[in-house]
């Protein structure tokens, strides 16, 4: 009797992981976000991304096997001013006439305990390909999951901002982008 | 010498003077500006620059609560001593209301202000576009109004000195060797 109890108590406390072992695929972009935060002059400044969209498979028990590709459009910068938005999008910065999507595709997954992964991974901006790793974490939140993160990026490795931008005095090199990200399960 | 103001009134004054040309030609000249690194240099300058006025006219003001200027001349009419009165408040008005607006479009541009980069000035406004466009208009309005009451400030000093031949110029001025002892 005493034997059964715990065994009971033990898939009461397994419940909840069996409940999260779906697999997570489809991002939602409402729930998600993608800014950023650099230094301009010694000065903090943020913005963000509008339009982003991605596919992934993660499920929490076997995460080795996750995959996620990323796109963000972008166009879709907002830097806070109109004249920001232009510059950034025109050739020195983006070029996204030429280059429209960044691109971020996953090489592999590996948790590294507790709900934190770090996600390996090529980044492509402005045609430059960058290895990268993302450190993420996630959060079931009812039917759907979160993801959230946040990763820093040196804009000169992808040539993001050249000519007379290209030194590090008005704006720095570093550029922090922090993402959360929502995706469903099935 | 009692018709004169006192020199740390004049040093102020002929400080913030130079500095509040500067920040309203500087004001006017880079908002048309292409975004480029010395458009964002001349932005950052303009706003430590605004905030060392605005730190000025506090001190100006402290002062001038503890120091009586000199009065206007007797044979000055009533309604131009009223008019010489307004204009000054007005001058103090706008020397406070310039830099403050320029703080609140920064705070609501989601632009801080770090003065001279290396003090943060806190924002008072959390970022809102359409606030940060309102508050835009509200000094770039100020700075009109500003230079059209700046030149009428000039003009009247010039008046006071050449047609009435009054020491209202003057008394501003930096005092002769001779007079200072």
């Amino acid at each position: 009797m005493k034997h059964a109890l715990s065994t009971l108590a033990l898939l009461a406390a397994l419940s909840p992981l069996s409940a999260g072992a779906v697999e997570y695929n489809q991002v939602l972009p409402a729930k998600s976000s993608v800014a950023f935060t650099y230094q301009q002059m010694g000065v903090a400044v943020d913005g963000q991304f509008r339009k982003f969209s991605g596919q992934l498979s993660f499920d929490p028990a076997k995460p080795a096997a996750a995959r996620v590709s990323f796109d963000v459009e972008l166009a879709s910068v907002d830097t806070g001013a109109p004249e920001g938005d232009a510059e950034v999008a025109g050739k020195p910065w983006f070029n996204t006439a030429a280059f429209p999507v960044a691109r971020f595709v996953s090489s592999g997954v590996k948790a590294i305990g507790g709900n934190r992964y770090e996600v390996a991974g090529k980044l492509t901006i402005k045609g430059r390909t960058q290895d990268v790793v993302v450190p993420a974490t996630f959060t079931a939140q009812g039917a759907s999951g979160v993801f959230e993160g946040a990763f820093t990026l040196r804009r000169a490795d992808f040539a993001i901002g050249e000519g007379s931008w290209a030194k590090f005095d008005i704006v720095a090199n570093d550029i922090r982008l922090k993402f959360r990200i929502a995706a469903s399960g099935k | 010498m009692k018709n004169h103001y006192t020199a740390t009134a004049k040093s102020l004054h002929w400080v913030m003077a130079v500095l509040i040309i500067g920040l309203l030609a500087l004001g006017f000249y880079m908002q048309d500006l292409p975004l480029s690194p010395d458009k964002l240099k001349l932005y950052s300058w303009h706003k430590w620059a605004g905030v060392t006025a605005f730190l000025l006219v506090l001190v100006r003001l402290a002062w001038r609560a503890g120091h009586r200027p000199p009065p206007l001349p007797a044979s000055m009419p009533k309604p131009l001593q009223l008019a010489a009165h307004g204009g000054h408040l007005a001058l103090y008005g706008l020397m406070l209301a310039m830099p403050l607006s320029g703080w609140l479009m920064s705070s609501a541009k989601g632009f801080q202000t770090v003065w001279f980069g290396l003090l943060p000035i806190p924002d008072l406004l959390a970022k809102d576009k359409a606030l940060g466009d309102l508050l835009q208009n509200v000094h770039a309005t100020l700075a009109v109004l500003f230079v059209l009451i700046l030149v009428g400030h000039v003009a009247a000093a010039l008046k006071h000195h050449f047609i009435d031949r009054d020491d209202i110029l003057t008394r501003m001025l930096p005092a002769r060797p001779t007079t200072e002892n």
